[in-house]
This record gives structure tokens, sequence and C-alpha cells, in this order.
């Protein structure tokens, strides 16, 4: 896979690399601590605090967690229903933790899918996950429009048999860009987004606009465009019957002439991906 | 056949209370135990197609209840058919047959009445690993059922009991002194296997015995003996101490299946089934009882070694007491409606075979079949216009899976274009998918289920297209409404044999039809462009094929003739019969693409 090594990356993308290791990390600690009778609030309270601990003082996005056919966004219609409820972890049950904290500067948004002990289709979506994530990265490097690549996602998804649930999300997004963030004193939220990420965001959708880009994947109009060189944050989610599944990380773009350096993962030592590791090993 | 003409059955004799019980056992003896117990007014033949198939894997016990077949009545007659004599009988089989281990209890009528009474007493605890019950409810929940009914009638309450009131009229009938016995010994006794066959549709075979007149008249005192004594006065402690299967079937004409309605109250552990058949299911649903009967002993064999308890591994999704270990089979299934019918099913618990002329699709809807709660499940590759690869798949089908309970015929292409751009060819290939495909499955799938003789059900997945004309559409909405009509002639057809008949017409869905939909006299840049209007203009309608898949399922329980799905389908389905003209100027419209 095309990441690269250490010593190659800019400070700046280690910078992010930093983030996104303490995202997972704390994903990965939050998941192991969760019980039965757990609840969604108690779960994305226990990611902040763990983080704010660490040293996280602004957010692209409050932490989300979403447990059960939540994970699938079942009968998902208004924003609102994106926010952490008092639904309760039972085993058996699919869970998705979702964060995007601000540190030094750098942002970082990554989605961790687990599950509370034994579920066999929950391991076979995550499984077919592994599919997009290739699919993706071969697609932006030929640079494909990004509404192109999209519909191919979605197509891959049917053929596997599941529902595209980033649908559900705002715009219908599958990525949108993260860049640096100011670090202000106080940075107040909106509708659990820190306003300094948004204005970062607005400030690419105006500049995008002018330029015929835009900030958000979707699978609109103004999507149809190659992509753009800059940090996306990618988050294919496929639902199938009650229960969900989706992995979220950045994917570097450059403008650079050389297919391998025109695009890559940030990181392939995140979770998921040992995780496709271990499989294939076990296999 | 009859019962002792099967293979390694024995006949021995139990002594008990001073009369003499006739047993029958099959198979090998150091195998857990099966009982089954036969009702009013039969002999232990009633069970012969169910246990000549459980014997295969268990030690079967059948025996004659007291004063009927070839087992002796007590003397007198009167209180010698009490529900405590009963149950001495019962402990003395088990203890002949299964002297150190539980047995699985089966009943039908008042088989089923009796053991209900061995699975809530005490004295039989420890003796019954499980209880499977059909058309047959305890007295004493039925009295408490009839006493809460009383106690508060709100006016569903009150048409329940009149409703069970009015099938229950034998049951007073058999309280008339004298009178039921002549009837027995006289006509009714000679006419009742012609009744029989006439009503139920019970098939010929050793059952009804020659003893019929005699076991019936002796069974009057099986009512006269426990029915007013314990609805008068219902135990309060009648909780059953095993788990229980309870097999309704939907049909039965002496009990209604809100007799049912609050058991889980009296059973900690109860699986539902339900079966669209009549009262004698031993008989005329042989195949479906062994299934079922298996699966729930077996089940609860493993638990009783700690494996899974039953109610953890019972499936959870909608109408599944229907479709639970049924071989459902569905065409067209890689995608689409197809897929997501064939996921309903698994959820229902019900074993799947995903047809489909794409191999890849085909075995990926069977995979995830199996993960959301199909017993099993298998991908077939064939194209359903191709009659010689569909002739194959149905003996396969028959030979390794088993009969098809249910069939869907799915699998459709589209077509779109005016008549006069529409080639022979194009009438041709979507005559042979969408018609051809469903005759074939018709034909070969449909046949095994009526020389089965146990029922079954066929969906034909039709079309609005089907009572709608448009000029977009002639040899599609032709092939449609040929599909509609040969369900409802199907309908007509199979009917005697119950098999239902079902056309589904869905309407504008979401799915992948209109990406690989063929437009006639149109140039290949054209066509592509077409096609992804179509498949946007079907994307923002945005119908779900799950919520098809449910109405397929509805119409299988509920055995509707033709069901439109989407409002729109509603809407013309409506008009077609309302107002036929109006359609035919909405398809003079030419469509907005």
């Amino acid at each position: 896979m095309g990441t690269r090594v250490n010593s190659q990356l800019t400070p700046e993308l280690r910078g992010f690399r930093e983030v996104q290791r303490l995202a997972s990390a704390c994903a990965e600690a939050v998941a192991a601590r969760l019980r039965p009778g757990v609840t969604e609030r108690e779960a994305a309270r226990m990611q902040r605090e763990w983080l704010t601990s660490r040293g996280v003082r602004d957010w692209f996005h409050l932490p989300f967690a979403w447990f059960g056919d939540r994970t699938a966004f079942t009968g998902f219609k208004v924003p609102l229903q994106f926010f952490p409820t008092d639904r309760r972890l039972e085993p058996g049950m699919p869970f998705i933790l979702d964060m995007a904290p601000v540190y030094k500067g750098f942002t970082a948004d990554i989605g961790y899918s687990g599950c509370l002990g034994l579920n066999p289709l929950h391991d076979r979506l995550l499984a077919d996950l592994e599919a997009h994530r290739d699919l993706i990265l071969r697609e932006v490097r030929e640079r494909r429009p990004l509404r192109e690549i999209y519909e191919d996602v979605d197509r891959l998804m049917i053929r596997q048999g599941y529902a595209n649930r980033h649908r559900a999300y705002p715009f219908g997004v599958i990525a949108h860009k993260v860049d640096r963030v100011t670090e202000r004193r106080w940075s107040p939220r909106v509708f659990g987004f820190g306003s300094q990420s948004l204005k970062g965001l607005l400030n690419d959708a105006v500049h995008g606009h002018r330029d015929g880009w835009s900030p958000l994947w979707s699978p609109y109009r103004f999507s149809d465009h190659p992509p753009q060189p800059g940090l996306w944050a990618v988050e294919p989610h496929i639902g199938f019957r009650g229960t969900g599944a989706k992995f979220e990380e950045i994917l570097v773009v450059t403008d650079s002439r050389d297919p391998e350096q025109s695009a890559f993962w940030l990181d392939d030592d995140l979770p998921h991906v040992r995780r496709w590791a271990e499989e294939r090993v076990a296999a | 056949m009859s019962l002792l003409d099967l293979p390694g059955a024995r006949e021995r004799r139990v002594a008990t209370g001073g009369i003499e019980l006739c047993v029958v056992e099959l198979g090998e003896a150091t195998r857990p135990t099966i009982v089954l117990v036969h009702g009013y007014p039969d002999s232990k033949e009633v069970w012969t197609q169910v246990a000549r198939q459980l014997a295969e894997r268990w030690h079967v016990v059948l025996y004659d209840v007291r004063g009927h077949g070839s087992s002796t009545a007590p003397v007198p007659l009167r209180g010698g058919f009490t529900l405590e004599k009963l149950t001495d009988d019962f402990l003395a089989v088990v203890d002949a047959v299964s002297p150190d281990r539980p047995v699985h209890l089966v009943g039908h009528d008042w088989g089923s009445v009796q053991a209900w009474e061995f699975a809530t007493v005490s004295r039989t605890e420890g003796r019954i690993a499980s209880f499977t019950s059909m058309s047959g409810p305890s007295l004493d929940h039925f009295g408490h059922w009839i006493k809460q009914r009383m106690a508060r009638p709100t006016p569903r309450r009150v048409g329940q009991l009149l409703g069970q009131g009015a099938k229950s009229w034998y049951v007073y009938m058999l309280h008339t002194p004298v009178l039921p016995e002549l009837a027995w010994r006289g006509p009714l006794g000679k006419r009742w296997p012609g009744i029989l066959e006439r009503l139920e549709k019970v098939p010929p075979g050793d059952y009804p015995t020659a003893s019929l007149p005699e076991d019936a008249a002796h069974g009057a005192w099986l009512y006269r003996d426990n029915v007013r004594t314990r609805l008068r006065r219902p135990r309060t402690d009648a909780y059953a101490h095993v788990p229980v299967q309870l097999i309704t079937p939907t049909g039965d004409i002496f009990l209604s299946e809100q007799l049912y309605d609050g058991l889980d109250s009296w059973v900690p552990q109860l699986t539902r089934r339900s079966l669209p058949a009549k009262h004698w299911v031993p008989r005329t649903r042989p195949d479906q009882l062994a299934s079922w009967i298996n699966e729930f002993a077996a089940a609860n064999e493993s638990a009783g070694q700690g494996g899974v308890p039953v109610r953890d591994a019972a499936p959870k999704g909608a109408h599944a007491d229907r479709f639970g270990g049924q071989l459902v089979l569905v065409t067209g299934a890689a995608g689409g409606i197809g897929r997501a019918t064939a996921f309903a099913f698994a959820e229902a618990g019900a074993r799947v075979v995903a047809v489909d002329r794409d191999a890849e699709g085909a075995a990926r809807t069977a995979e995830l079949a199996r993960l959301i709660g199909a017993p099993a499940a298998w991908g077939e590759t064939v194209d359903v216009s191709d009659e010689a690869a569909m002739e194959k798949l149905a003996e396969k089908v028959a030979s390794e899976y088993g009969i098809v309970d249910v069939l869907v015929n799915n699998a459709g292409i589209g077509l779109s274009g005016s008549f006069l751009d529409t080639t022979v060819e194009d009438w041709k290939q979507v005559l042979d998918v969408n018609l051809w495909g469903v005759i074939h499955g018709c034909r070969l799938f449909g046949k095994q289920m009526a020389e089965r003789g146990q029922g079954g059900h066929i969906v034909n997945t039709a079309s609005a297209a089907a009572y709608q004309p448009s000029r977009a559409l002639p040899a599609y909405s032709t092939s449609k409404a040929a599909v509609l009509m040969l369900s409802e002639c199907l309908r007509a057809e199979l009917a005697e044999k119950s098999i239902g008949v079902s056309a589904v017409c869905p309407g504008i869905v979401n799915t992948n039809i209109t990406a690989t939909t063929h437009f006639a006299g149109t140039d290949a840049a054209e066509e592509q462009r077409l096609r992804k209007r179509t498949s946007k203009l079907y994307g923002v309608r945005n119908y779900p094929p799950e919520k098809v898949a449910e109405a397929v399922l509805r119409a299988v329980v509920r055995n509707q003739a033709v069901v439109p799905v989407t409002p729109e389908s509603h809407a013309a389905r409506f008009l077609s019969r309302l107002s036929p003209g109006a359609l035919r100027g909405i398809a003079r419209l030419k469509p907005p693409l």
C-alpha cells in the first residue's frame, strides 16, 4: 500500500499522523472498556475524557458512538439522530466510535467499528470494507472524478449486498477535507462541530467554489472534479439489515505526477488495517 | 404402508392399572426417544408418515391410548379416562421404553391435551425433555382463557369466546349419553374416512383403522371425564416444566388461533410455529412436522448436554413461526428484489436456494443469508430461460435439498422502447426470461410440490406494468401481464392441492433492473444515457426492495392473489378496475426521459 515511511513524511503530515494515531489509540482504549449496559452517551464521554486528558482542546466534531442497529443508521432522517443516545450495549452488538480531535493544530477524523463479543455478520462486513479502501486509493490515483469514484464505491457495496449508509451523512458525503486549525483559547461548538474547523471548511468551500471543486466528496454535481490535493478524511460506511460498519481515516492527495506519490493513505498502522493483515495471516 | 410394516418396527404390551397398552417402537433403542401421542378419534396409525421419517434419527415410540386401537379399555368406561389415569399410562410407557432418559413428547389433538397435563404436573418432572403440541390446548389453560374473557368481556373477547364456542360444537354433542356411540358404531363410523378425505384432504393409507367406531365410542369418555371438571376448576399451577413447541394449523376448524394468545405466561420456553393446514396435520403435513419435531427435539437434546438453549437459537425475523426450517427457492437472487426476498426468508429461519445467472452474486446472497439466520443456504447458477438447465436444477434441488415449500419466480429483465422499434430478438429475449422463466419454475417446482401433496406456495414477480399499459414498455408489460394471468390461472388449478399462488406487482422500486434494461431503437451511447437517467429517477423515487420482500412474505402468509406494493402500483391497480380508460389515457403520455 502506498504509505510513505516515516522519514519521508513532511513535518506537517507527521503532525496529522500523530493525531490520527492518538484518536485510534483512544478508540481502542474505549472499545476495550465497553461492557454490556454502557450507553452511547457514556461511550462518547469516555472518548472525550480520554482525549482531553491527553491534551486535546478543540474538535472538528465531538465524539459519536452508535450501538446496535444505529450502526446501520436505521431510520436516520435528521442530523440530530447522529448524537449519542441512551441506547445500551448488549452482548453481540456492533458499535461504532467516531471522533475528530484537533491536537496541536492538526485534525484527524477516525471511525472505529467493533463488536461486543461474537458476531460473524459484523466480521463479514468489516472484512468486506477492505475492498473499498483499495478501490478508493486506486481510483484516486487514476485521477477519476470524485463523483465517479463515489458511484463505483456505491456499486461495489450493492454488489456485496449492502446498503450505502454514508448517504445518510450530511450532503451524503463519503469524505471531507481536513486541514490545520488555528488553536484559539476559546472555540465554541456549533451542533457538535468545532467552530474553527467549520470556518476552515467554509473557507475551502468558498475558494473551491470559485475554482470548481468542493471540500465535500458527495454524489452530487459539485463533486464532479478530479481529486483535489490535500487531506481527505474518507469514511465508507456499509449497512446490512441492522448491522453497520465503517472505517474512517485520512487519505493524502498530492499533485505529484508519480501515481504512487499522488495519493496514499496517511498511515497503514491502524486497527482495521492491522485486522485485515491478521486475517490474511490466519487464512 | 402401516406402522408394523416399517423396517425395524416392534410391538410390545405394557400393563398399567388393570389394562394393557399396545406400544410400537421404531429405530434404535439406544438413541434418544420421541413419544408420539394420538388424538380423537384416532389410533397410533395417524402418525405413520411422521414416525417413518423420525425413525431415521430417533428411537420413536407410539402407543394406543387406553380404549383405542389394540389397547384394552378400562371397565367401567366412566371415570376410566381421567387425565390422572392417562398420566399413569404415559409414565408406564416411558418407564418401559426409556427408563433412564427423559423423552421428547409429541401430541396431536387429544394426545396434545393429555400431553399438556404430562408437561405441567410435577410427577413427570425429569421424565420429559421437550414437548411439541399441535391442535390440542391444555384444558386448564383453556379454562383460564374462558374465565379471563368472561371476567372482562370486551367486544373482541366476546367475539373470541363465541367463535371458539361455535367451533367446539362437537364437544357438547359428545356429552350427550349413548347417542355418539350409536352414531360412531353406525353411519358416522362408516362415512368417517370419506368425510376426512373430502373435508381435510387426508390422503388414503393405513388410517383410519378398522377399529375406528370402537375407538371413537370409547374416546367420548375422554371428553366426559375431563372437560367439564377442568374447565370449571382449572388448575392454577399448570406451568410447563419443559420447553414447548406449539404448532398451530391456521385452518383448523375445531380450534381458533386466539386460544394460544396468553400461552407465554404458562410456558417459560415457548417456540411458536404456524402451518397453513387444517386439523389432521400428522396426515396432511408429515414432512413439515417431522422436520420441526426433529429440529426442536435435537436442539433440546443438545441443550441438555450444555449446548445453546432453544430460545436463543430461534430466528427472530418477521413470520419466523411460519417459515422456520422451510425450503425457499428464489430466482434472480443476485440483487434487487430477489436478494432482499432471500434475506427476508433467511431472517425468518428458512433454508434458502438463491438462483441467478450471476454465479458470484447468487453465492454472495447465500453466504449473507446464512449469516442472518438461514440454517442453510445455497447459491445456484442457472439462466431461468434455459429449459434444460432449469430441469437439472429442479432435479438437483429435489434430491439434495428437498421439496421446495415456497418458490419465488422473481428473475426478470427490463426492455423499454416503442413497439415499432422492438425487434423480434428483443421480444424473444424478454419473453424467454420474464415469461418462460416463470413457466419453467412453476412447471418444474410446482409439479414437485403438487406431487408431494403437502401444500406449498408460489410467488411470481409480475409488475405494475401488468395492468398499466404504456407506450414505453410494450414488450415488458406484455410479458408481465402474461405472468399475472398465468399466476391467477395456476392459483385456481393448484387450490385443490393446497398450493397458493401469488402475483406480486411491485411498481417503481430502486433496483438494478434499470441499469441493465435494454432500450429498443437506441444506439449504445443513447442507451447508456437512458439507463443512467432512469436509474436516477428510480433512485430519486427510492422505494427499497426490502419493502417488496416484506410484501412477498406477507402474501405467502395470507395467501393473497394479487399484491400491488408501491402506492403507484396500488393506484394503477385501483384505476385499472375503476376506470381503465383513464389508464389508457396515461399510457399515451411520453415518459419524461
